[in-house]
């Protein structure tokens, strides 16, 4: 079994957001990128297939140079291999080509995006790459296990959960709930150590044009002071939700 | 340009998010002097789209108990926008049309854009803008291409009545060619979906034990609310993390959030950034959400959410 593990380098989730350029880039100055969290939960629960079945992981990033240290950190947690396309990431379109490129020469059987990544959060990567490499595709994934071909499936709906069955190969958008937050590995020292030694193969990316470009960033209007109401006139606060802010 | 919506529903009913699809769809139709054209699956009465804008309806007829299958969903509602010449398909910011939203793209070979907020800054070339960095920030976004699929964030637009004759018709359902097949669908007993809620009542740490939480419970029956709780709360096991909102949790846009003993950790802020009226009842005066909130009570919740509910309750029973 071989799974490709799709990478974002996001911004730390604590990080403050500021754009420079006339508001056209973003500022990365001081900011520490991470794994984008939905990816990290796919990669966890791909490590989990490579001990129990024996699948091997592939990571791949689509970006410069300054992505390697991400990827070195999911080696770190057990991946076998990592894969850097030597590319701007320019778009959601464009990072689904390459990466469809890429895996079309490597027949995954299953291929793991997060749901979204939190800087752009276009939440398309996985719904176009698995059209493009005509493969099933299932948003929002929150529960997968294997019992022989058949492959259990659950994806997070408003309301509730929707539960399926399915068979590979198979692209899904991995989220929380796929793997829980204490379930995360840490790398220990000799994952660390072994990192240094596995593969991470840097490869052209092929001709393919962005289907959009952004234009400029803004950030929220700062907004005015909270209002604040004596815990013992709890009949102001309901006034004010009623009359002034029409929100009961 | 010719627009097109899609229309979801829920129990035979038509889903406020896509009311609020055919208010925005209706208005992009106006400034382009363009029909509105909705799709729809297994939907019997169509006649309130009318009151929405909608000029033409395409009714997909579906088997009696089919579930929600986003290949064939993406399919059908593509070969409707090809044979209508459309160049914008419009989708909801539901699961399901955040699902959808993609898989038609790639197939209608559009630019995708998701979290748009507000109607099309240009349309030629069609520029919106759209929420990034989770709320954090916004982008103008500018398409490359002619044409495009946009998922609209919930309760970003409004609903807005505007009156149409509509007409109704209908085509095929195409089959899936994905493996996939939904077997079951579990809901979470009866209470509001944090997605589709106007009002969230949402706990933290502050409440110090799963037992509590009945004061966040007590307080949402009476508004008629769906109940939330931040992310340590649901990484404790206190609460499923079907109710963490946050960066990495669900994201809320209701119209008014009250979050009760939570903090306010930055991660919390952006997921809910998007909600319209923020009140915060902690004991902490320097807790961050205060920054955050529009209304703020600096006191115990134990003291101060039972009489609010209790008050709450009175009200609307008056």
């Amino acid at each position: 079994m071989k799974i490709l593990v799709c990478i974002s380098n996001v911004p730390d989730t604590t990080s403050k957001i500021n754009f420079i350029d006339e508001n056209r880039a973003f500022d990365t100055q001081g900011v520490t990128f991470v794994i984008n969290p939905n990816d990290e939960f796919g990669l966890t629960r791909a490590i989990w297939l490579q001990q129990k079945e024996g699948a091997t992981v592939t990571v791949a990033t689509v970006g410069d140079a300054s992505c390697e240290a991400i990827l070195r950190k999911c080696l770190a947690i057990g991946a076998d291999n990592a894969v850097r396309i030597d590319t701007e990431a320019k778009d959601g379109y464009y990072v689904a080509a390459q990466l469809a490129a890429h895996a079309e020469k490597e027949a995954y059987d299953l291929v793991i995006t997060g749901r979204e990544s939190i800087d752009y959060n276009g939440g398309m990567v996985g719904g176009l790459l698995a059209t493009f490499l005509k493969m099933p595709y299932l948003a929002n994934c929150i529960s997968l296990e294997k019992e022989g071909e058949t492959v259990h499936l659950q994806r997070e709906i408003d309301g509730g959960k929707e539960i399926l069955k399915g068979v590979l190969p198979l692209v899904i958008g991995a989220q929380k709930g796929l793997v829980e937050e204490k379930d995360l590995i840490i790398p220990n020292m000799r994952g660390i150590m072994q990192a240094r030694q596995k593969p991470l193969t840097v490869v052209a990316p092929v001709e393919s044009n962005p289907s959009s470009s952004t234009d400029t960033f803004q950030k929220p209007p700062a907004k005015g002071p909270v209002k604040l109401v004596d815990a013992n006139n709890i009949d102001q606060l309901i006034d004010l939700l009623q009359n002034e802010a029409n929100a009961l | 340009m010719s627009v097109l919506v899609y229309i979801e529903t829920q129990e035979g009913e038509i889903k406020k998010s896509s009311l609020e699809v055919a208010s925005y769809g209706r208005a992009i139709a106006n400034a382009n002097k363009s029909a509105l054209i909705a799709v729809c699956f297994g939907l019997q009465d169509t006649s309130l789209l009318g009151q929405y804008g909608v000029d033409k309806v395409y009714v997909i007829p579906t088997p009696e108990d089919a579930y929600f299958n986003a290949d064939r969903h993406s399919s059908t509602l593509v070969q409707v926008a090809t044979s209508e010449s459309v160049d914008l398909l419009i989708v909801s910011g539901s699961a399901n049309g955040r699902y959808l939203g993609p898989l038609a793209a790639a197939k209608f070979e559009a630019t995708y854009f998701s979290n748009v907020i507000g109607l099309p800054l240009s349309y030629t070339p069609l520029m919106v803008k759209r929420s990034c960095f989770t709320n954090k920030a916004f982008n103008h976004c500018i398409s490359n291409k002619d044409k495009v699929v946009i998922s609209l964030s919930s309760n970003s637009y409004g609903v807005h009545e505007n009156t149409s004759e509509i007409t109704s018709t209908t085509s095929d359902y195409l089959a899936s060619v994905s493996t996939l097949e939904v077997t079951s669908v579990e809901k979470s007993t009866d209470k509001v979906s944090i997605a589709d809620a106007d009002i969230v009542v949402s706990g933290g740490r502050g409440l110090k034990g799963p037992e509590n939480w009945h004061l966040i419970e007590d307080l949402a029956t009476v508004l008629g609310a769906a109940t939330a709780c931040s992310k340590p709360v649901s990484d404790m096991g206190w609460r499923p993390h079907s109710e963490h909102v946050g960066q990495t949790g669900k994201p809320v846009a209701s119209n008014l959030y009250i979050a009760i003993g939570v903090s306010g950790a930055i991660q919390h802020l952006a997921g809910i950034n998007s909600s319209k009226v923020k009140v915060v009842i902690n004991t902490d005066p320097e807790a961050p959400f205060f920054k955050a909130a529009d209304y703020g009570i600096i006191g115990d919740a134990f003291e101060v959410v039972p009489e609010l509910t209790s008050k709450l309750k009175a009200l609307k029973e008056s």
